[in-house]
């Protein structure tokens, strides 16, 4: 103390607050760089969000038009009832390969008819334009009205997978040069008969409804069967996760002791939430495939699988919402003379179901769109051309589920199911985006703030 | 008639009980619910839980052990020429059930009689014909054992499911009488229905701690087959994975096939380390800038923003890497540009892609973290002097800190086990290599690839995935411990 008096003070610098000097100047600049790293740490992040969508958009929306060709095809006797007598059984003996003529010749008359000039002369050209769809597509209308044999009738059949991309700038007349599908001359065909409205994009309602078809016909394949597959798969998870997720919640959040045992469970499931999801597929392939001998590729044991997956997920929501209900409205029910049970399903639990119903939303949404664990219990490479015929097949059959059809199409060599690919995308997000959106209006709707 | 007849009865038995339990309830007192302990539904709930529970039990029980009994009967017929040279009786066990099935099925729609299907003295080589006209599947000639045991399996089965049902319907209706015995005034209905109810809740507890068992039990069992095939050393030790299709065994004993984990580990921790170095930077700038800088407008839009990224499925971000990322990067790195990238399959791809899939999780779990940091802090900071970036550098990112490693950690974790990305983005090619524009695979990519296809599963090609499987297990499993272990840690600091 005594040295600092002896001490004679250094004449202070003069500085003014209102100079800035060299230090303050520093410290500024860094901490306006700081700022702008958080800025663009942000903006990075937002960019990346905007690429992925405008990715998924742009690749995507093609895939729900189709160029279809509007042919009339003659129903020749001669070729489809050569006996007469119009009998179903004779009729359907005739394979597809008796219509693909019919088809072919319909189409090469459009070109004459329109007075199209091309080099192509034989009706067997016409092959490279039309899908390989469309034969079976008339044959199955004949079978379901051999009457119209005789007649002309108009059908809207598909182009071939090549024609659909060139209509989409995926095939230009540079790369069908080493093709062995198509040549340039059909694309000029394909010009013409498009200013003769022969050919045109539309809709396609059978991207979203339809089957997935075989590798060389990308234009027929569609994502209804595996869209089903979902369901019966989001069925099952939603009847076993919820009931269980709830009773587990209400047990170790009410009922439970504090003890070694609830201890176990506690960390179990959150050690649980935090597998990743293909340990969840390896434990369905052992347990139920291998062990319990269910149904391969069956959206039964998809369900079950995702039920385990989503079972953390839903008790971790459901035990928070229990907790925000608060105290005071146990006492008051066990107050009146309810028993600890009455109060918990009768008071408690009503009152934590918004949030109990958001939470469950989420995690079916999330298990709607995992794909790992349905790889391993064979939910790929399964071509699910059939719709299910009852509601038991639906859990049974062997079938397919969206996110497991997105990555069958990206595997497959032909870049036409790159686009169908993103295409499902699109119907994956839309109902993510649906779920999401409902969970949010029930949580605007119904929480309570106590 | 199968099974699901038998739960519809015995649950049609136990609404019958609830209706004459709460009635019989309702009349022992006179009419009078006041004079009765419980309300009437709870003797009611009371007989339809008696009637239901055992029986199920029993039918549980039963399903679970009939087909061992009857395994056990049947493999005593069959004699040891039956099993053929590589065969075992497994295999043939397998053959007696398929034909058992066929004779099942083919006396069910009537292609068959059922004096026919019983005839022992019935001509073999006719009985293979008559299944395959049938519709049934018969892999191989129905030999005259064979067919003996498959109608001891049909008789003993069939037998049995006949007891069963007697059985099970015995027990539901003494379950529902015992309960409708017990319905007197004074009866504690309502402690009784609230225990069972309780005894449920926790049953469904448990159903987490059956997972994580199960988990462990088929990892183990499967891991220590594999080992039994293959040696521990070779599979942790040797630098090459580079299975043969055929598997087998060279003159020296050593198997064919190399299955070392090396090059597997190798690419997994080298993704998951260009992911994190993605991650990481801008998530955690992201989470300072949205905690300590930004309006509330702009957090009300920015953070569900990066948290759609969170929200979005892995098999998109796949499609992503493996359509656009991998192109893109070939068309910067590839012949054009660089010449450093040969394929749109890379480390680089996977590792970008799982990049952004990971900002949202490291940024929402760091502004958590900061968030906990007490404001009280940040003020003494200020009132010295600080500049905000200095108060965040020098005293509320070290406060932070634990927290912020343990999400960093719970990133890598997720980064370890993240499959669609890999398998899409990646490439196949298992090597050691520094340079990340080369394919390369990882762990959760062989699994699926070891896994899918008509793998048969005795084969170490095909059980190397459970060994694999293991090791990821144990893997996130230690990570996240440590990560939830320094989380809360550092949370007790503050509260």
């Amino acid at each position: 103390m005594t040295d600092a008096s002896l001490h004679t003070p250094e004449p202070r610098k003069k500085s003014s607050l209102m100079t800035v000097n060299a230090r303050t100047k520093s410290r500024n600049a860094s901490e306006t760089r700081f700022r702008m790293y958080g800025i663009a740490a942000v903006a990075a992040g937002v960019f990346f969000l905007v690429v992925l969508l405008t990715a998924i958009l742009s690749n995507g929306v093609g895939a729900f038009q189709q160029t279809f060709i509007t042919v009339e095809v003659f129903l020749d006797p001669a070729k489809l009832d050569k006996k007469g007598g119009r009998e179903i059984e004779n009729i359907k003996k005739v394979s597809t390969f008796g219509y693909t003529p019919l088809v072919q010749q319909a189409l090469f008359d459009a070109v004459e008819a329109n007075g199209i000039e091309t080099p192509l002369t034989k009706r067997k050209d016409m092959k490279a334009l039309i899908s390989a769809s469309a034969a079976a597509q008339v044959r199955d209308y004949v079978i379901a009205n051999p009457e119209q044999i005789g007649e002309t009738v108009s059908f809207r059949v598909l182009a071939s997978s090549r024609v659909d991309g060139y209509f989409k700038d995926r095939v230009t007349r540079t790369s069908v040069a080493r093709d062995k599908n198509i040549k340039p001359v059909h694309l000029d065909l394909v010009d013409g008969l498009q200013a003769a409205g022969v050919i045109k994009k539309q809709f396609n309602i059978d991207f979203i409804v339809g089957a997935d078809a075989s590798e060389s016909r990308a234009e027929q394949a569609g994502m209804g069967v595996s869209i089903l597959g979902s369901l019966f798969m989001m069925l099952v998870v939603l009847g076993l996760s919820l009931p269980i997720g709830v009773a587990t919640s209400i047990y170790l959040e009410e009922f439970a002791p504090q003890n070694r045992w609830t201890d176990v469970i506690e960390v179990n499931i959150s050690n649980l939430a935090a597998v990743p999801s293909i340990v969840f597929g390896i434990l369905g392939l052992a347990v139920f495939i291998q062990f319990a001998h269910l149904p391969q590729s069956a959206p039964l044991v998809g369900g079950l699988v995702l039920t385990l997956m989503t079972l953390p997920t839903i008790i971790i929501s459901t035990r928070a919402s229990l907790k925000s209900v608060p105290p005071s409205i146990r006492d008051a029910a066990l107050g009146i003379g309810a028993s600890k049970m009455q109060a918990v399903f009768h008071h408690v639990l009503p009152l934590a179901m918004p949030g109990i119903l958001t939470g469950t939303i989420i995690g079916v949404a999330q298990a709607l769109g995992e794909t790992a664990p349905l790889l391993l219990i064979g939910m790929v490479g399964y071509i699910a051309t059939n719709y299910p015929d009852g509601i038991g097949a639906g859990f049974l059959d062997p079938n397919s589920a969206m996110p497991a059809q997105i990555y069958e199409w990206a595997k497959r060599a032909d870049p036409a199911y790159y686009e169908r690919a993103w295409g499902g995308i699109i119907i994956l997000l839309v109902f993510l985006l649906t779920m999401n959106i409902i969970a949010i209006i029930l949580r605007r709707r119904f929480e309570r703030r106590w | 008639m199968p099974v699901y007849w038998l739960i519809i009865i015995v649950l049609g038995l136990a609404a019958l009980g609830y209706v004459l339990g709460r009635r019989r309830a309702l009349a022992s007192a006179g009419g009078d619910s006041r004079r009765l302990h419980s309300l009437p539904s709870y003797y009611g709930s009371n007989v339809a839980i008696k009637a239901v529970v055992p029986a199920f039990l029993l039918m549980i029980v039963w399903l679970l052990v009939q087909p061992l009994i009857v395994d056990n009967r049947v493999i005593g017929m069959i004699p040891q020429s039956e099993i053929r040279e590589g065969s075992s009786a497994g295999l043939v066990l397998a053959e007696v059930r398929r034909a058992a099935t066929g004779l099942e099925n083919a006396v069910q729609s009537g292609a068959m009689l059922e004096i026919e299907a019983r005839d022992s003295r019935a001509d073999f080589t006719d009985m293979t014909q008559r299944l395959k006209d049938a519709g049934q599947i018969v892999t191989s000639t129905i030999t005259q054992p064979i067919l003996l045991a498959a109608q001891k399996y049909r008789e003993l089965s069939n037998g049995g499911r006949f007891y069963m049902w007697i059985a099970v319907l015995a027990v539901a209706i003494a379950g529902a009488g015992w309960g409708l015995q017990g319905t007197t005034p004074d009866f504690r209905a309502r402690n009784t229905v609230e225990r069972a109810v309780r005894m449920l809740l926790v049953g469904a507890a448990s159903i987490a701690i059956l997972t994580t068992v199960g988990i462990i039990l088929s990892l183990i069992f499967n891991t220590l087959e594999f080992f039994r095939l293959y040696p521990v050393k070779l599979f942790f030790f040797e630098p090459t994975w580079l299975p043969s299709f055929g598997g087998g065994i060279d003159s020296d004993g050593n198997p064919l096939s190399k299955l070392g984990i090396l090059p597997l580990l190798w690419g997994t921790i080298y993704i998951s380390l260009i992911a994190l170095a993605v991650a990481v930077p801008i998530g955690l700038f992201a989470a300072i800038y949205l905690s300590e800088y930004a309006g509330p407008k702009v957090r009300a839009v920015a953070k569900p923003m990066l948290e759609v990224l969170a929200g979005i499925p892995t098999i998109v971000y796949g499609l992503f890497a493996l359509l656009t990322v991998g192109p893109m990067l070939i068309g910067v790195f590839g012949a054009d540009g660089l010449g450093w990238m040969k394929a749109g399959t890379a480390v680089m791809t996977a590792g970008l892609v799982m990049g952004i899939m990971l900002i949202p999780f490291v940024s929402s779990l760091s502004d958590d973290i900061i968030n906990a940091v007490p404001q009280a802090m940040r003020d003494g900071s200020y009132g010295l002097g600080a500049t905000k970036s200095e108060t965040v550098k020098q005293v509320v990112l070290p406060a932070a800190l634990p927290g912020i490693v343990g999400a960093i950690l719970l990133a890598a974790s997720r980064a370890i086990g993240e499959t669609m990305i890999v398998v899409m983005g990646a490439g196949a090619a298992a090597r050691m290599s520094l340079n990340p524009f080369e394919a390369m695979t990882t762990v959760t990519a062989k699994i699926v690839s070891q896994l899918t296809g008509d793998a048969d599963f005795a084969s170490p090609e095909a059980l190397v995935a459970f060994a694999l499987g293991m090791t990821l297990f144990i893997l996130t499993l230690g990570l996240n411990i440590f990560a939830l272990y320094i989380v809360r840690k550092y949370r007790e600091q503050y509260d």
